[in-house]
C-alpha cells in the first residue's frame, strides 16, 4: 500500500479530479494528438507560442489518473517557459520517472516521482510530454506511445 | 427419467477439487508485491501445469530432433510424438481425420492461414465476408487485408446492449454475395458465449463456409467440429495451459485439400524442381519448415491434462464461479459490467465509475490479483459500449471463491484510494 500512496498522491487525485487548463484556449498557436493505443488513452496539447516562450498552455482528452494528472501538471508548468526550457523540463521528467538516477529539479512535478516504481505506467505519465514534444516540432501525425 | 429414479440411480458426483487442480500449477504458488497470486487473466494465457512443463523439459532431455527427415532413433521418437499430438488434437475436437489438424502458430496464424490461403483464392471483387461487432482483432484484420488484396467487402453483424449477437441482423446480412462467415465461438472481451450452431445451420443454407475462432472457447467448454459442422475451427494452445506458439487450424478436408499453400519451404513439398514443385498432401502442405515441435508436444500434454479433469467438469465449475464473481460484483456501488448476455462465459469485464481501467489494473496488482485493463484487442467493442477500455477478470479451471472475494477486496481497496 505504501508504494500505492507513492503513485497515487494526493495532488494526483486533486489533479485527476480537477483537472487544470482543461478545453481549448484562445489563440493557440500549435497542438498536437497524443494517443496509448494500450489502454485508450487520449489527449490534445494546445499552446500559444509567441516569441519562442510558451505563453499559454492546455489539453483535452480522457485517460486514466496517472495521464489526466500528467497533462494538467504539466501545462501548469510550461506557461512562460521558453521552447527550450521546456525540452529540458521535459528531459527532467522522463529520467524522473523511468528511475534513470539523479534529474534535474522538477519542482510541483515531482509529485509524479512514484511512478518510477510501476514500469507498466510510464507512458500514462509521459503521453502529454511527448504530445507537447510533437506541438513545439509542428508534426502534424499523432503521437503514439507505441 | 422420473425425478425419484435420478435420485435412486444418480452416482454420488465427485466434487470438483479445486485444491488438487492447484497444486499441479507451480506458478499458483508464487507471491506478488508479498501477497498470494491471484491470477484471473486467464483469457489473455492461462498458466501451465507440472505435465507440460515436464513434457517440454522431457522433449529436450530425451527427443530433441527433427521430425520427417531422419532415420535415427530420436527423430523417429520426435515424429511419433509430433503426429501423436496430430491424432490427440483430432480426438480432442472429434474431427473425421487428423489430416484435417493443421499446426500453426496461434489462432491469429491459422485464421492468418484461412484468409490467404481460401480466401485468397477464392474470394473476388463485390464478394462479402462477415463477421460479428465482437471480434478480436486477429479475426478482423486478416479480412481486411484479405478485402485490401481483391476487392472484398467485410460486412460486420451488430451486437446489442448485453453484448449479445443480433441474430437477426445476422440474417439479414448473411446474402448472396456472403462467401465466408467468420464468428468467434466465445467473445473474449465481454465472453458472450455465440450461437454458432444456428449460426453456421444459416450460412451453410446459403451455401456459405464457417470459420470459428475458438481461442476463448476451447479450454472451458467440450467442442465438437463434427456436431458443429464448422468448416473451420481455431484455438491457441496458450490459452489451454499449452505452450505459446502453438496452435491448431481445423479445416474439413475438402476444402484444406482444394486450397493451395500457405508459406512455401521444406516439409511441404513433394517434388521440387526450379521449374516447378508439387505439395504434400494436407497437412503437411501447410506447415512449411521446421515446426514448434516442442511446443506441440507440450500441447498434447495439456490437452491429455484438460480431458483428464474433464470438459464438462470444467465448465460447471467455471460457470459457478463466473455467477458468484457477477453477483458480488453487482453489488459494489458504481460497478457496470459490459457484456451482459444470457450465454457467457467466465469473463467478467466491467469498468467502475470515476475510476480508470488503466488505474484499476495497478491497484489490483498491488494487491496480488491480475486482471487486464485496456481493449483486449477488441477497440470495436470499446466503442460500442462508450468506453476507452474495461477491467477483465478471467477465470480458469484453477480460480476459487476464495479468489473472486479477494478480487472483490481489491476492487474496494481501489474505491477507497479513489475517495
Ligand atoms: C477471441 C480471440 N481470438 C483470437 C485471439 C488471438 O490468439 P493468439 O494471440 O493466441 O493468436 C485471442 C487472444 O487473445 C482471442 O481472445
Amino acid at each position: 500500500m505504501s508504494d500505492l500512496r507513492e503513485l497515487y498522491q494526493e495532488v494526483i487525485f486533486d489533479h485527476n479530479r480537477h483537472p487544470r487548463n482543461f478545453g481549448r484556449p484562445r489563440g493557440a498557436n500549435r497542438s498536437a494528438h497524443g494517443y496509448n493505443p494500450l489502454c485508450g488513452d487520449k489527449v490534445t496539447i494546445y499552446l500559444r507560442v509567441e516569441d519562442g516562450v510558451i505563453r499559454d498552455a492546455a489539453f483535452e482528452g480522457s485517460g486514466c489518473a496517472i495521464s489526466t494528472a500528467s497533462a494538467s501538471l504539466m501545462t501548469e508548468a510550461l506557461k512562460g517557459k521558453t521552447e527550450a526550457e521546456a525540452s529540458r523540463l521535459f528531459e527532467g521528467f522522463h529520467d524522473m520517472v523511468t528511475g534513470a538516477g539523479a534529474h534535474a529539479e522538477l519542482g510541483k512535478l515531482e509529485v509524479l516521482g512514484g511512478v518510477r516504481e510501476f514500469p507498466m505506467r510510464v507512458k500514462c505519465a509521459t503521453l502529454a510530454w511527448h504530445t507537447l514534444s510533437a506541438a513545439l516540432k509542428g508534426g502534424g501525425e499523432p503521437v503514439t506511445t507505441e | 427419467m422420473s425425478a425419484v429414479s435420478e435420485v435412486a440411480l444418480a452416482p454420488q458426483e465427485p466434487a470438483y477439487d479445486v485444491e488438487r487442480v492447484r497444486a499441479e500449477f507451480p506458478i499458483l504458488a508464487e507471491k506478488v508485491h508479498g501477497k498470494p497470486l491471484v491470477y484471473l487473466d486467464n483469457a489473455a494465457t492461462t498458466q501451465k501445469p507440472r505435465a507440460v512443463i515436464d513434457a517440454l523439459r522431457g522433449y529436450y532431455e530425451h527427443t530433441n530432433a527433427n521430425i520427417h527427415r531422419g532415420v535415427h532413433v530420436l527423430s523417429q521418437r520426435a515424429t511419433e510424438a509430433y503426429e501423436g499430438t496430430r491424432e490427440r488434437v483430432r480426438r480432442f475436437l472429434n474431427a473425421a481425420s487428423a489430416r484435417e489438424i493443421v499446426f500453426t502458430r496461434g489462432t491469429t496464424e491459422a485464421i492468418n492461414l484461412v484468409a490467404q490461403s481460401y480466401g485468397r483464392s477464392r474470394l473476388k471483387a463485390g464478394d462479402e465476408i462477415l463477421i460479428s461487432a465482437l471480434e478480436h482483432h486477429s479475426n478482423i484484420v486478416p479480412w481486411q487485408l484479405l478485402c485490401e488484396q481483391v476487392g472484398a467487402v467485410l460486412r460486420v453483424v451488430p451486437i446489442g446492449d448485453a453484448g449479445e449477437l443480433l441474430f437477426e441482423d445476422y440474417e439479414k446480412v448473411l446474402g448472396p454475395r456472403t462467401r465466408l462467415v467468420a464468428l468467434a465461438h466465445v467473445s473474449n472481451a465481454l465472453g458472450t458465449v455465440l450461437p454458432v450452431r444456428r449460426a453456421i445451420e444459416l450460412a451453410h443454407a446459403h451455401g456459405v463456409p464457417v470459420l470459428l475462432d475458438g481461442a476463448q472457447a476451447a479450454a472451458h467448454q467440450p467442442v465438437d467440429v463434427r456436431a458443429l459442422e464448422c468448416d473451420f475451427y481455431a484455438f491457441s494452445g496458450h490459452k489451454i495451459y499449452g505452450p505459446t506458439g502453438i496452435g491448431v487450424l481445423y479445416g474439413r478436408r475438402g476444402l484444406l485439400e482444394a486450397m493451395p499453400p500457405y508459406q512455401g519451404g521444406g516439409d511441404m513439398i513433394r517434388t521440387v524442381t526450379f521449374e516447378k514443385s508439387t505439395w504434400a498432401d494436407i497437412p503437411h502442405k501447410f506447415e512449411a519448415g521446421t515446426p514448434n515441435i516442442a511446443g506441440t508436444i507440450g500441447l498434447g500434454a495439456a490437452l491429455e491434462f484438460v480431458e483428464r479433469i474433464g470438459l464438462e467438469a470444467i465448465a460447471a465449475h467455471e460457470a459457478g464461479l463466473l455467477e458468484y464473481a457477477s453477483g458480488r460484483a453487482a453489488e459494489v456501488p458504481g460497478l457496470r459490467i459490459v457484456g451482459t448476455a444470457p450465454e457467457k462465459a467466465g469473463i467478467l469485464s466491467f469498468v467502475l465509475e470515476g475510476i480508470h481501467p488503466h488505474d484499476i489494473g495497478t491497484i489490483l496488482d498491488t494487491q496480488g490479483v491480475a486482471v487486464r485493463a485496456g481493449h483486449h484487442c477488441a477497440m470495436p467493442v470499446m466503442q460500442r459500449f462508450h468506453v476507452p477500455a474495461t477491467a477483465r477478470a478471467s477465470f480458469a479451471l484453477y480460480n476459487t471463491r476464495a479468489e473472486v472475494d479477494a478480487l472483490i477486496a481489491a476492487i474496494d481497496k481501489a474505491k477507497e484510494l479513489f475517495g
